[in-house]
Parts: C-alpha cells; sequence; structure tokens
C-alpha cells in the first residue's frame, strides 16, 4: 500500500512496540487505526534512545526489559498488516537493531513483514546510501526528518531522497508533549514545500486537536507520538486501545 | 562514503576511518555539526589560535608534561626500562584538559557562551568546568548518577568551579547514559550551545578533533624519549575507555611500525556480558551515540550495560579510530581486571610514589605484564593519563585502608 493521507489532516500515530506488551500493541494499533489513523509508526524499542524524551523513554524502558526485540515489533507488525490491509505501516528504529539484523535482512523481513516503510531516527541522507539502495531493493520507502535547523542545502537532498511522506521535527529538541506549536514549525514546512511535493508530516510536541487543526493549515499531516505513549502508560493494559481509539476520535475535532 | 549526497568538508576527511566513524545522530544536529566541522577546519590552520592554545597549554596546564623513568617498578620486574608520560602532573589531574581546553577556545571563538559536557571519573567534567570557569562560560555537566557516587570528590570540584552537575538515572547511571542525555541537551539547545565532547567518540569531527588536541601527548613523548634513551619505545601502553588518551598517546607512533601499540581495556570483574567494558574481545561493530564502532550488545543489537572499578572506562564501545587500529592490528588491544588495576594502583605508589588514576592503572597493569617478558635494553612506555586522589573513595574501601595497615 502506498501512504496516502485522503482526510485532511492526515494522522500518523506513533506506538512504542511491546509497551505495555505486544499483544496489548496490536490491539491498540487496531484500535487505532479504527479510529481514524493513516499511519501507524511502530516503535523497536532501543537500550539508548537520545532522540526520545521522558515518556518514550520509559516506554522504550519498560519493552527493553520485557526484552521485546527488532524480530517481536515485525511478527507484530505482520499481524497488523493482516487484519488492515489498508493502514499505512512504518516501522520506527534507532540504527543500531537494524544493523545487528543487517541492512537487506532486515529490508527483507520488513517487507515480508507488510510495512510500508521505515523510519530511523539516526541515519541521515549522508550515511544512507547502502540503506536506501537495500530499501529500494525490497519497495520500502525510506522515510527521511527534516529539522528547523536544517539549512535549504540539507532540505533539499531530504526532500529528494525521503520516501512515502517528509518528517518535519517542529522544534530544536527530543520528542515530547508541549502545550504550544513552535514558530518554527510552519517556517519549516514552507522551507521544505520549495523542494517537493510529496506529503508532508509534522511531529514532535503535536499533542491535542488544536495542535492538529493548526498543522493542517500548512502540512499534510501530524504525528502524535508522546501523548499517545503518555495514555497507554497511564491505562490498564485492558483497556488501554479503547483509551487511545477515544483520543485518537478527538484528535480531527 | 562514495556515495555521498553533500560534499564533506575535504580538509578533515570524511570522518571515516576505515569502516569507522561517520555521522548517525538525529537530523536537528545535522547543521551544528557542519558548522563545528568547519570552524574547526578554520582554526586547525590558524596560527593565532593554534598560538593562544600553546600558550595556555604552557602557562595554565602545566604543558609539556614529564616523561619518566620509573627506575624502582622497572628493577622490580626484571625486565624492559618502563618510561611514564605524566599527564596526571597536568592541572586539574588529568590528559582531558587537554581537549578541554581546545574545544573551549573554539566555542568561544564560534560565540557560544553554553558549554555542555558529559563526564564519566568526572575528570573531563572537572577540566570542563575548570575552562568554563576561565573563559567566564555557563556550564552544566551531565554524569550518571553512579558515577557521582563513585566519583563524589570530582562532584564537589566541579559545582565549587561554578558548573551545574545535573544526574542522569537513566540506564546504568554511567558514562553512556550521561551522553544520551547531554545530547538531548545539545539537539535542544542546539543553536545556543556548544558541547565539548570528552573522548575520541562521537559524530564527525568530534574523534578527529579530540585526537588532534590530544596528540600533543605523543609529539612531547616520541622526543623526550629520543633524548632520554637515544630510540624509540618498544611498546607504548594506554588505557582505552572512550579513548582519547591512548589516541592522544599512541597517534605520533603510528607511523613507526616497530613501537608496538596496546590500548588496555576495563576487564571488569568477569568475561560475560555486562560484567566488564572489553568492547573488542566482547563487542561487534555497531552505531552508538553518532558513531560506527565497536559496540558491546546483546543479539538484538540492544547496548549491553558495562561494568569497571574506573568510571572512566565503563563505556560499551570505543572510539572509532580505535576500531580501524584494531582491524589493521596496528594497535593491539588486551585487558586488565578491576583486581589487577587495584593491583597496579599499590605497586606504583609503593615503587615510585606515584598514586595514578584507577583509569591509568589499568595501563601499569599491562606494564608489569609485558616487562618481565623484555630484555633489560628495552624500553615501555606507559600513559599515566591521570592522578588517582579522585579514587581514595573507593581504594579506601577495596584495599581496606581505614584499617591498621594494608
Amino acid at each position: 500500500m502506498p501512504i496516502q493521507f485522503p482526510k485532511k489532516p492526515g494522522l500518523v500515530i506513533y506506538l512504542t512496540a511491546g509497551d505495555p506488551d505486544l499483544a496489548t500493541t496490536k490491539q491498540i494499533a487496531i484500535a487505532a487505526i479504527d479510529a481514524g489513523a493513516d499511519v501507524l509508526e511502530l516503535g523497536v524499542p532501543f537500550s539508548d534512545p537520545l532522540a526520545d524524551g521522558p515518556v518514550i523513554q520509559r516506554a522504550m524502558e519498560r519493552a527493553v526489559g520485557r526484552g521485546v526485540r527488532l524480530t517481536d515489533v515485525l511478527t507484530v507488525c505482520r499481524e497488523i498488516r493482516n487484519e488492515r490491509p489498508q493502514a499505512g505501516l512504518i516501522l520506527f528504529s534507532y540504527l543500531n537493531p537494524v544493523l545487528r539484523m543487517g541492512l537487506e535482512p532486515f529490508c527483507a523481513a520488513a517487507k515480508s513483514a507488510g510495512a510500508d516503510g521505515v523510519l530511523l531516527t539516526d541515519m541521515i541522507v549522508e550515511e544512507a546510501a547502502d540503506y536506501m539502495a537495500a530499501m529500494k531493493n525490497h519497495g520500502l520507502a525510506p522515510v527521511f526528518l527534516a529539522a528547523p535547523t536544517s539549512p535549504d542545502e540539507r532540505l533539499k537532498a531530504i526532500a529528494e531522497h525521503t520516501g512515502g511522506f517528509l518528517y518535519a521535527i517542529s522544534r530544536t529538541g527530543i520528542t515530547g508533549v508541549s502545550s504550544t506549536l513552535s514558530d518554527d514549525a510552519s517556517k519549516l514546512v514552507q522551507r521544505i514545500r520549495q523542494f517537493t511535493d510529496k506529503p508532508i508530516a509534522l511531529g514532535f510536541g503535536v499533542s491535542n486537536a488544536e495542535h492538529v487543526r493548526t498543522v493542517g493549515e500548512y502540512a499534510d499531516a501530524a504525528v502524535i507520538g508522546s501523548a499517545i505513549v503518555a495514555i497507554i502508560e497511564k491505562s490498564a493494559p485492558q483497556e488501554a486501545p479503547a483509551a487511545v481509539a477515544e483520543f485518537v476520535r478527538g484528535l480531527r475535532k | 562514503m562514495e556515495h555521498s549526497i553533500i560534499d564533506p568538508v575535504r580538509t578533515l576527511g570524511n570522518g571515516r576511518f576505515g569502516a569507522y566513524g561517520g555521522r548517525y545522530v538525529p537530523e536537528t544536529l545535522m547543521a551544528a555539526l557542519q558548522e563545528l566541522e568547519r570552524a574547526y577546519a578554520a582554526v586547525r590552520e590558524d596560527q593565532a589560535f593554534q598560538g593562544e592554545l600553546a600558550a595556555l597549554l604552557k602557562d595554565y596546564v602545566g604543558r609539556p608534561t614529564p616523561l619518566y623513568f620509573a627506575k624502582r617498578l622497572s628493577e622490580s620486574l626484571g625486565g624492559a626500562k618502563i618510561y611514564l608520560k605524566r599527564e596526571d602532573l597536568l592541572h586539574t589531574g588529568a590528559h582531558k584538559i587537554n581537549n578541554a581546553l581546545g574545544q573551549a577556545l573554539l566555542a568561544k571563538r564560534m560565540g557560544k557562551q553554553r558549554i555542555i559536557a558529559e563526564t564519566g571519573a568526572g575528570q573531563h567534567g572537572v577540566a570542563t568546568a575548570t575552562v568554563c570557569a576561565l573563559f567566564g562560560m555557563e556550564c552544566v555537566i551531565y554524569m550518571g548518577e553512579e558515577d557521582m557516587r563513585r566519583q563524589e570528590l570530582n562532584v564537589y570540584r566541579m559545582r565549587l568551579l561554578g558548573a551545574e552537575v545535573r544526574g542522569v538515572g537513566s540506564g546504568s547511571a554511567t558514562l553512556k547514559d550521561a551522553i544520551n542525555e547531554a545530547m538531548r541537551d545539545w539537539v535542544t539547545n542546539v543553536r545556543t550551545t556548544f558541547y565539548i565532547l570528552g573522548s575520541a567518540l562521537g559524530a564527525h569531527p568530534y574523534p578527529t578533533m579530540v585526537r588532534d588536541f590530544h596528540r600533543v601527548i605523543s609529539r612531547e613523548a616520541k622526543q623526550q624519549i629520543l633524548e632520554h634513551e637515544g630510540k624509540l619505545p618498544n611498546a607504548v601502553i594506554a588505557c582505552v575507555g572512550g579513548g582519547s588518551n591512548a589516541i592522544g598517546a599512541f597517534y605520533e607512533f603510528i607511523p613507526e611500525a616497530n613501537v608496538r601499540l596496546i590500548g588496555v581495556e576495563a576487564g571488569g570483574r568477569g568475561t560475560a556480558l555486562g560484567e566488564h567494558a572489553a568492547r573488542f574481545s566482547g563487542g561487534l561493530p555497531g552505531v552508538l551515540q553518532g558513531t560506527y564502532s565497536y559496540v558491546l550488545q546483546n543479539d538484538a543489537g540492544q547496548v549491553a550495560t558495562t561494568h569497571s572499578v574506573s568510571a572512566g572506562l565503563d563505556y560499551a564501545s570505543v572510539g572509532p579510530e580505535h576500531a580501524m587500529l584494531h582491524d589493521q592490528g596496528r594497535a593491539t588491544y588486551t585487558s586488565a581486571t578491576d583486581a589487577e588495576a587495584l593491583d597496579a594502583v599499590k605497586v606504583l605508589s609503593r615503587t615510585e610514589g606515584i598514586l595514578p588514576a584507577l583509569e591509568s592503572a589499568h595501563a601499569v597493569a599491562e606494564a608489569t605484564k609485558q616487562a618481565p617478558k623484555l630484555a633489560k635494553s628495552d624500553v615501555i612506555l606507559v600513559n599515566v593519563s591521570g592522578r588517582g586522589d579522585k579514587d581514595m573513595g573507593i581504594l579506601a574501601r577495596e584495599m581496606e585502608l581505614k584499617g591498621a595497615g594494608a
């Protein structure tokens, strides 16, 4: 399935896979898709999530502590794909677990698990030649990130090489909920627009319906991560899918 | 990499050491790393900058450091002559100030007033706090809570110098976790903040820049050993945590094929994953904190916890230039256990009256193994990267010094 955002703004929902457990992740994912998520990002737990704020750090620590590994995330991805063939599915990971499996075996496994694309937080375009070649071999979209600090020449390269959509980071910083969206956000999206017609999803700090509405004024989709992970953290496992679904439904109101 | 999409700054190379190194960071940091790369490339050739650095190294830091013939230690081992490069005599007590000073001067030139750094044993944190005091800069140091506990004296020193020490409780609450938190700060405050990374680690240009600032160690030592002995040493030995003192001690000897280069990692208290920090015997290539190098990790790619009695060697990865030297066979990497390092502290203290840092004691331990195998005309050069005053709490416990005698 190519990644599409038929409704504006599109919704990209992030989950740390395996938090609170893999079976619940699958239920939450399906609930989020049914509640309106266009794309689901499945986060691969990693021991050293240096781009993440406290909420996702804690989720990753819990999942790593339970022994959740990349192969488990691929299994959940396949299960979600089987049940919801139309949803966009992105694997979200730090580079090391992927390298440990090997770029080529990872891409083959990701494709076979039904993923549409991959986002590696610590992979920049300059270092990505082998990664992009392996992704291309398997028909997977490499999603790259752009930051408010990226100069135009970098935005141009990122726009050229990203697949599926371009992930625009709303502010300098790590992932996490914030009360207001940074002024950097709309400026960044405008600068990216000079270079591409590919969909642009804005994330980091996007955490409520008001933010989503604002993002919809200038970007194609909003990425909601920490706000979702925080709901999961607060909820009993059996209640988490319904709680996330209710939150996701509220995001487009 | 031949596939490079954006040309790197050619003067510094592309940040690769063979297959290792590179730049694996969040995009938000890339503009800052490229700005740093350009600024560093400029000062590397700049006479005024290098002159200012050299003057401060001489008058403020105390360079050159002596190369001292450890006669009693050598005689007690009955083999090669052991020379000690006395980085422990530098201002603040370790080699770390060479680099902290260089980077702080660069930060000043770039107009950055806020400095952040990570620290393990606290020596890099103290050195950074010191140069920030010297230049009137704001200073925030990230330190694992476990390291704050075991290197308490250095925490007090940093605070006295005006730095804010922020404890990091995640993971194993040691150096790796402090670097994670420093990088989170940097990515948030990247427009105003200079990150003084303390080891030959991280994304390009750090491994190259940090090595350059410590290169003075081997530049001096090479000249000094020629003055003392009229020949080069048979071996140069240094401890390897991230690898900054070792790369500084090795660098000018790399072209000298007859000089063996020996790096000593932390063997900790056992060979199981989690019990040591010997990356070259227990690790595999991977990416941690911006660079591709050997990493202690499990088969799922989760970075392993580490253990060493010395906080400064207690780290899951190693500088990428060491990874290259290892694969080339140009340097060999061995390890010393906690017990061997503690023993070496005592040996050097009682034969020479020199109290080495627990980190440096790993190198001394290796020298005590190598020297008896060599002839009396052979020469070993050991980099004593720091002094052990900071370790007195640990030493008092481990050696039971509180009683009548050890």
